[in-house]
C-alpha cells in the first residue's frame, strides 16, 4: 500500500493533540449524556459539577409520556422502511446504469450531485404543498417515508455503482449460462457480492431519515410527528426542562453513534466515497 | 421475440423503472412546483386552483425587500466562514496527525461522532452550552473571574456561536478526507524529495499539499454545498435572531412560507436559493478540474 506516512514512532505532542482533539469532538456529546443523568437541581446548581449522583429519571419520565413513545415508533417505522425501500429500488437502478449501459454514468454522478445540492428548505415549500393539496399525504407516516426515499435514492445509487462496476462480470455470464434469467442473477449473484456497499448505503439512508427535520416538521401532525421535530417543540416552552430534553437528545443520538462504532469502516467509506476515488 | 428475449431487453428498464418513478414523483415533480408556485400568489390553505397568476412579482418583492439581502448576506458569510476555517483546520490537522498507528482508527472513529448526530440535536446541545445563566462555558468563564459572553444575546456574536457550532460538527469531514488522501499518496514522491534533502515542512507544503488539491477542492465544495442547507442548527440555536443576524436564507424561507404564509414568496426565495447554490456548485466544479488538469501536467512534466 502506497503510503507517505513516515512509521516515526509517534511523539509524546503527536498523542496529547490527538487526545486534546477527541476531547473537543466528544465533550459537547459528554455534556449532553451527562446533564440527561442530572436532577433538575444539579443542572441549576452554580458550580460545574462533573461529579454526580446520575439518575435516570430524565429517562423515566420522557418514556413514561405515551406521546414520546409514539413519536419514536414513528420515527423508527420511518427510518427503517424507508432505508429498505430505498436500498431496494437504489440497488435495483444502480444495477441497470452499470450493466446494462442504459444512462450514462456522469449523468448519474451528475445528477446525484446537483440532488445532493437540494437544499431540504428548497423542497419543503412545494413537497408540502404538494403532499397536502395532490397527494394526500400530509400527516402520514407514508407521506414521509415517499419524500424520505426520494432525497436518499441519489446518493444510494451513486455509491453502490461503484461496487456494482466491481463485481466479475464472468460470474453472471456464468449463471446466465445456467439458466439463471435476469433476475435471479441479480438477486442470487450480485446482490450477495455487493454487502459491504449495501451495508454502507444503508447506515447513511437510516441516519439521513431519522436525523431530519424540516420536512417532518411541514409533513406531520401531533400523532405523526418524528422525534427530531418534538425537539423543537420542546425547546421553545418557556421553562425548557434541560434534563429531559437532553434525555431526549440522548435517545436520537444513541442509534447513529451506536452505527459510527460498530461499522465505523462503511460510515468512512460512504463519507470519502467520491471525493478521494474519484 | 421470445419471452426470454423480451425479459432480457425490458430487464433494464425494469430494474430502473421504481427508483426513477419515485425521484420523479417526489423530487423532480416538487423542483418544477417550486418554479409553479413562484410565478403565483397563493395563501396555505386555500384551494391550489386560487393560486393567481403574478408573473415576476415575488421576485421583484423580493429582490427590493432589504430583509432578503440581509439574509443572502449572513448565509454567504456563514457559509464562506465554515468552509474556510474547516478546510484550514482539517487540511493542517491531516498534515500534523498522519502517522501510521494502531490507535489511529480509534481516533478517526471519535471524530466522525460528530457528524453523525443529528443536526438537531447538535443545535440543543449547543443551546445548553451557550446558556448565559448556567451553561457550562458561562460557568467556567465566571469561575475563572471573566465577564460571561452573550453567546446568542448579541447581534454581533449569535453569527460567530453558530459558525463555532457548525465547525465543531464538520472539520472532522475534511480531516478525514485529507488523511484518506494523505494515505493515497505515492510513496515515490515523498521518498524523491526526501532524496532532494527537503524538510519535512517542505515536503509538506511543496508536495504533498498540491498532491492534495484535488481532494481538497471536492472537500470544500461539498461543505459549501452542505453550508447552504444548513437549517436545524441555527433554527434550535437562534431561530435567526437577534434581529436578522443569524436568518440565513434557508430559515427564510421556512418563516416566508410557515409563518408569514406566503408560499409563492417562499418559492421564489427557494428558486435563488437554488440558483446561487447552483452557480457556486459549477464554478467550484470547474476551478477544481482545472486545477487537477494543471497538476497533471505539472506532474508530467516533472516526470518527463
Amino acid at each position: 500500500m502506497a503510503s507517505s506516512a513516515v512509521n516515526r514512532p509517534a511523539s509524546p505532542a503527536w498523542y496529547a493533540l490527538v487526545v486534546a482533539l477527541a476531547l473537543m469532538a466528544m465533550g459537547p456529546i459528554l455534556v449532553m449524556i451527562s446533564t440527561s443523568l442530572k436532577t433538575r437541581n444539579q443542572i441549576f446548581g452554580d458550580t460545574a459539577s462533573f461529579f454526580f449522583m446520575p439518575t435516570l429519571s430524565n429517562y423515566q419520565a420522557v418514556l413514561e409520556d405515551p406521546s414520546n413513545v409514539r413519536f419514536l415508533t414513528n420515527s423508527l417505522t420511518v427510518a427503517l422502511v424507508s432505508t429498505v425501500i430505498t436500498l431496494i429500488l437504489g440497488c435495483m437502478a444502480a444495477y441497470a446504469i452499470v450493466r446494462f449501459r442504459f444512462m450514462g454514468r456522469d449523468a448519474a454522478s451528475l445528477g446525484t450531485l446537483l440532488m445532493r445540492m437540494v437544499p431540504p428548505a428548497v423542497l419543503c415549500v412545494p413537497v408540502f404543498t404538494i403532499w397536502t393539496y395532490q397527494y394526500n399525504l400530509t400527516n402520514t407516516l407514508s407521506g414521509v417515508i415517499l419524500v424520505y426515499t426520494a432525497i436518499n435514492l441519489p446518493f444510494v445509487i451513486w455509491i453502490l455503482q461503484s461496487f456494482i462496476v466491481q463485481v466479475p462480470r464472468p460470474l453472471e455470464e456464468a449463471a446466465r449460462m445456467d439458466g439463471a434469467n435476469p433476475f435471479q442473477v441479480f438477486f442470487l449473484v450480485v446482490l450477495p457480492l455487493i454487502k459491504p456497499g449495501l451495508a454502507a448505503a444503508a447506515i447513511f439512508t437510516f441516519r439521513i431519515a431519522w436525523n431530519e427535520f424540516i420536512l417532518a416538521l411541514v409533513l406531520t401532525n401531533r400523532f405523526t410527528r418524528t422525534m427530531p421535530v418534538k425537539v423543537s417543540l420542546f425547546i421553545n416552552e418557556h421553562n425548557i426542562e434541560w434534563g429531559q430534553i437532553m434525555a431526549i437528545g440522548a435517545l436520537i443520538a444513541i442509534p447513529p453513534l451506536v452505527f459510527t462504532f460498530l461499522a465505523s469502516k462503511q460510515i468512512i467509506t460512504g463519507l470519502t466515497a467520491g471525493a478521494v476515488k474519484g | 421475440m421470445t419471452g426470454r428475449q423480451f425479459l432480457n431487453r425490458a430487464t433494464p428498464y425494469i430494474f430502473m423503472a421504481p427508483a426513477a418513478l419515485v425521484m420523479l414523483v417526489a423530487l423532480a415533480y416538487p423542483l418544477v412546483q417550486s418554479v409553479w408556485l413562484s410565478f403565483h400568489q397563493w395563501a396555505i390553505g386555500s384551494p391550489l386552483s386560487s393560486a393567481r397568476y403574478i408573473g415576476l412579482e415575488n421576485y421583484r418583492i423580493l429582490l427590493t425587500d432589504p430583509n432578503v439581502w440581509a439574509s443572502i448576506r449572513v448565509t454567504l458569510v456563514f457559509a464562506f466562514a465554515v468552509v474556510v476555517i474547516e478546510v484550514a483546520l482539517g487540511v493542517a490537522l491531516a498534515l500534523v496527525l498522519d502517522r501510521q498507528i494502531k490507535g489511529m482508527s480509534v481516533f478517526r472513529t471519535i471524530f466522525i461522532l460528530p457528524m453523525m448526530v443529528a443536526p438537531i440535536v447538535v443545535g440543543l446541545v449547543w443551546r445548553y452550552l451557550y446558556n448565559e445563566q448556567f451553561g457550562p462555558f458561562t460557568t467556567a468563564l465566571k469561575a475563572m473571574g471573566l465577564p460571561v459572553i452573550p453567546w446568542l444575546s448579541s447581534q454581533d456574536m449569535a453569527l460567530i456561536s453558530v459558525i463555532i457550532a457548525d465547525v465543531w460538527q464538520w472539520t472532522p469531514f475534511i480531516f478525514i478526507l485529507s488523511l484518506a488522501a494523505l494515505q493515497s499518496l505515492p510513496a515515490s514522491a515523498i521518498e524523491a524529495a526526501r532524496i532532494d534533502g527537503a524538510t519535512r515542512w517542505q515536503t509538506m507544503l511543496h508536495v504533498k499539499l498540491p498532491l492534495m488539491m484535488p481532494v481538497i477542492v471536492v472537500a470544500a465544495l461539498l461543505r459549501l454545498i452542505d453550508a447552504f442547507k444548513v437549517l436545524e442548527v441555527v433554527y434550535i440555536l437562534t431561530e435567526g435572531g437577534p434581529g436578522l443576524s443569524t436568518e440565513i436564507l434557508s430559515l427564510h424561507i421556512y418563516k416566508t412560507a410557515f409563518t408569514s404564509q406566503q408560499l409563492g414568496r417562499a418559492s421564489a426565495l427557494s428558486n435563488i436559493l437554488l440558483l446561487i447554490v447552483t452557480s457556486l456548485t459549477l464554478a467550484l466544479f470547474i476551478f477544481g478540474k482545472a486545477r487537477e488538469e494543471a497538476a497533471r501536467r505539472v506532474a508530467a512534466r516533472e516526470g518527463a
